[in-house]
């Protein structure tokens, strides 16, 4: 790694002692020799561990539940169903107002994605909870499902989540939400060229190293110890007090060196069900996905996709460009309606452009719940962004690194959401890109500069 | 049939923080007896670096080394109130936080000195090596040690200091979109050089040039390990990753490492950094949030590199062998 020490050396004037080091960390002896210890590295007596029986199916009814033989299983000590949670019905985001609450803890008359928790079986062993876990009997009728964005939008497509109404969040601006800025239309009609297309993802995992996971003990003072590996502690302690009815004064919530996030331990998936588990039991509760829990069940990133249509000019500006970008949600809202949210803001990406109008969209489907990863509502967008900046270049024959510097973003520039543009650098990122990679660029833009004016 | 070569470029922003939800994070700092400093979160340290880059920056702000300052993070019932690490938010809004509390703990630092010394506490300043003393006169100096023990069994004062670090909620404006979603932006500009083999779609990544900018590098060490290991993860989004390969079809989904693909020790592209730093006006000593911002750019770089390679457009994510040898199938038939 090299730092450019030449770029805006006129704005770094402070002197700087024990920052601007390349300190070796203090965690990093005990990470390389083994030593560090993770959530999951405590062990307690009489430890039950927690198993969830989830859906087969993508979308069904359930009719019945049957525990009577994985209740008669050696090992097991208790098996909790939907009415042992106090409240049920939860969204992690309601802390911030953001509802409706439109997912169960476990599942009530029906599953709305495969791998939907329906039934916790505890026992001795984690061995005999999974036994125990194929043993309970759920009765299914199984329901039409959608499975991706498009299916989900159409006019006669099964209503996935019955919380919502209809297969996309409802924003205070209705089914999107909006940015407008300038007038698209009088762009396109000012444009040599227009350039329409569809970009998509698949959804990814955030694959940590450590899956999700927690232990939880009770400390016999009606207070619940819970050592996780949440990314956000308050976030977990006050999403479990609501679903458990709890005083947050009888939750401790304890971290520590997390194996690796990447955004897929900011759901509350684990602890709420396994503090539960342990006041009910008066037991220490083990609650740990498997790695297949990890790949399939925990919630990945979405799967999107955008349509941008361009306008743009011979001279290599653009002058309109119209978005309309989706998030394939899954079953359950998560974190999703705010992703789509921060996506809308992102668009135009880092150019100044005239006149912009996007629409993004957060889409129920059958799927197992997206939610939060590295680039939340902005990595994707950025591929197709950028993957249309390439296409653009090309049909009017400029260089698309030229055709970049010709839009790129400078301080004082008025973005598509109504923000001044402060602290951008995006040109002195291409010169510099430029050069490293010997990709020559016409002195012009070499001489060009993100101050204002400039 | 040949292996054909390709490059291609993307530039992109990235933005710090979450002020959709409202971004709170709050710090305390308090000294020990003999001057030790510790800084109590209860944010999380995902793997990081956090810990580290947090004692850096309280032990900057004070004015002692960073071996003196100890984090106490994780845990609810002793740290202050932290929204939670992610959004690239970590360096920054925590920082942020610890900074006003380093101060508050610094001035009552100073004070104590002061009374020591009997001067002026506006007149001392440190030496960063564990003394403060009166400016322009170094000889005029007490210890931090002496000066801890003083506050504590003297004086009765406790040299710690409260911060917090807000960014209210922006509510976007219903018609127009009008909103703050976020402060500082940060900035990176990729160029991806690929080989593609059209016989059997392969790819494979002769080199990755990433130029970052991420206002101040608090830590460049700390700086280096989260670029390259995102530059490695935008490489593995790009050309490998899925849950779902058939999706939206849910079958032939990964269950583990072996079926889930990420580039292997074998596959790892050469790959070059280059940092620029222009301090953001709102950061702790000017620090930006790289870390979600540095896994973007390969992507796109990648599929611009591939249609250069071989003249597809690839618009699904991942692109993978088979993806791109159907698309030169449907070239080829096209072309005759």
């Amino acid at each position: 790694m090299k730092l450019a020490k030449d770029y805006f050396a006129d704005q770094r004037t402070e002197e700087l002692k024990e920052l601007g080091q390349g300190l070796q960390r203090s965690d990093v002896p005990g990470h390389v020799t083994g030593k560090t210890s993770y959530f999951a590295d405590r062990t307690f007596p009489g430890m039950l561990c927690l198993r969830m029986v989830r859906s087969p199916h993508h979308h069904a009814r359930i009719r019945s539940v049957d525990l009577s033989e994985a209740e008669r299983h050696p090992g097991v000590h208790r098996i909790l169903t939907h009415k042992d949670i106090p409240h049920n019905l939860y969204t992690i985001l309601i802390l911030i107002q953001v509802g409706p609450e439109d997912e169960h803890v476990l599942a009530e008359d029906k599953v709305r994605w495969k791998g939907e928790a329906v039934v916790a079986v505890l026992a001795d062993s984690e061995w005999a909870a999974n036994e125990a876990a194929a043993k309970v009997r759920i009765d299914y009728e199984v329901l039409p499902s959608v499975l991706d964005i498009d299916a989900a939008l159409a006019p006669d497509a099964p209503i996935v989540n019955e919380h919502h109404g209809q297969n996309h969040y409802m924003y205070d601006s209705g089914p999107s939400r909006k940015v407008r800025y300038g007038d698209v239309e009088k762009g396109f009609a000012e444009a040599d060229h227009i350039l329409e297309q569809t970009y998509y993802s698949s959804p990814i995992e955030q694959a940590p190293m450590e899956t999700t996971g927690c232990i939880v003990t009770p400390d016999g003072n009606d207070r619940f110890t819970c050592y996780t590996n949440t990314q956000a502690m308050f976030f977990t302690l006050d999403n479990t007090s609501i679903i458990l009815q709890m005083p947050g004064h009888k939750l401790h919530m304890v971290g520590g060196t997390v194996g690796g996030g990447f955004g897929g331990k900011v759901d509350v998936t684990v602890e709420p069900i396994a503090i539960l588990a342990a006041k009910l039991t008066g037991r220490p509760v083990s609650f740990i996905y498997s790695r297949y829990e990890e790949m399939q069940v925990s919630s990945p990133r979405a799967a999107e996709k955008i349509v941008l249509k361009d306008g743009v000019m011979n001279d290599g500006h653009i002058v309109a460009r119209q978005v309309w970008g989706y998030t394939d949600a899954g079953a359950y809202s998560r974190h999703s309606p705010y992703g789509a949210q921060k996506g809308a803001a992102h668009y135009p990406g880092p150019y100044t452009i005239p006149n912009v109008w996007v629409d993004t969209w957060c889409v129920y489907t059958n799927r197992t719940p997206s939610s939060a990863m590295r680039g939340f509502g902005v990595t994707i967008a950025d591929f197709a962004l950028e993957v249309q900046m390439d296409k653009l270049a090309r049909l009017i024959g400029m260089d698309p690194l030229e055709f970049r510097f010709i839009n790129a973003y400078r301080d004082g520039d008025m973005k598509a959401h109504r923000q001044p543009t402060t602290g951008a650098a995006l040109i002195e990122c291409m010169q510099e890109a430029s050069r490293v990679a010997s990709w020559p660029v016409a002195e012009k833009y070499m001489q060009m500069s993100s101050y204002k004016g400039g | 049939m040949a292996i054909r070569r390709g490059r291609g470029v993307a530039a992109v922003n990235y933005p710090t923080g979450m002020n959709l939800g409202g971004d709170p994070s709050q710090a305390l700092v308090h000294s020990t007896p003999t001057g030790n400093f510790m800084v109590t979160l209860s944010s999380v340290d995902l793997g990081q670096g956090l810990k580290q880059v947090m004692a850096q920056i309280c032990a900057e702000t004070i004015g002692v080394k960073t071996e003196q300052v100890i984090i106490d993070t994780a845990d609810t019932d002793t740290g202050p109130h932290c929204m939670g690490t992610f959004a690239s938010r970590g360096t920054h809004r925590i920082g942020n936080a610890v900074i006003q509390a380093a101060k508050e703990a610094r001035q009552v630092m100073l004070e104590v000195a002061a009374e020591a010394l009997e001067v002026d506490a506006g007149d001392l300043e440190t030496d960063g090596e564990g003394n403060i003393h009166v400016k322009g006169a170094p000889q005029k100096s007490i210890s931090i040690f002496d000066t801890a023990l003083m506050a504590h069994f003297k004086l009765g004062r406790s040299i710690s200091g409260r911060g917090m670090f807000l960014v209210p909620r922006s509510y976007p404006e219903v018609e127009t979109g009008a909103m703050k979603p976020s402060t500082c932006y940060a900035h990176a500009c990729t160029v991806a050089e690929v080989d593609v083999d059209d016989e059997t779609g392969e790819v494979t990544v002769v080199s990755i040039k990433n130029v970052f900018e991420i206002g101040r590098a608090l830590n460049p060490k700390m700086v280096e390990q989260q670029l390259v290991g995102g530059s490695w993860m935008g490489i593995s989004h790009a050309l490998y990753e899925t849950t779902e390969p058939y999706y939206p079809a849910r079958d032939h989904a990964g269950t583990d490492f072996n079926e889930y693909l990420m580039p292997g020790p074998g596959d790892i592209a050469p790959t070059e950094i280059v940092v620029l730093e222009r301090p953001a006006e709102d950061g702790p000593y000017g620090a930006k949030g790289p870390g979600e911002m540095c896994a973007n750019p390969q992507i796109p770089a990648l599929a611009n590199a591939i249609f250069d390679a071989v003249g597809v457009r690839i618009d699904m994510m991942p692109i993978t062998p088979e993806r791109i040898l159907r698309a030169l199938k449907e070239q080829r038939a096209t072309a005759h």
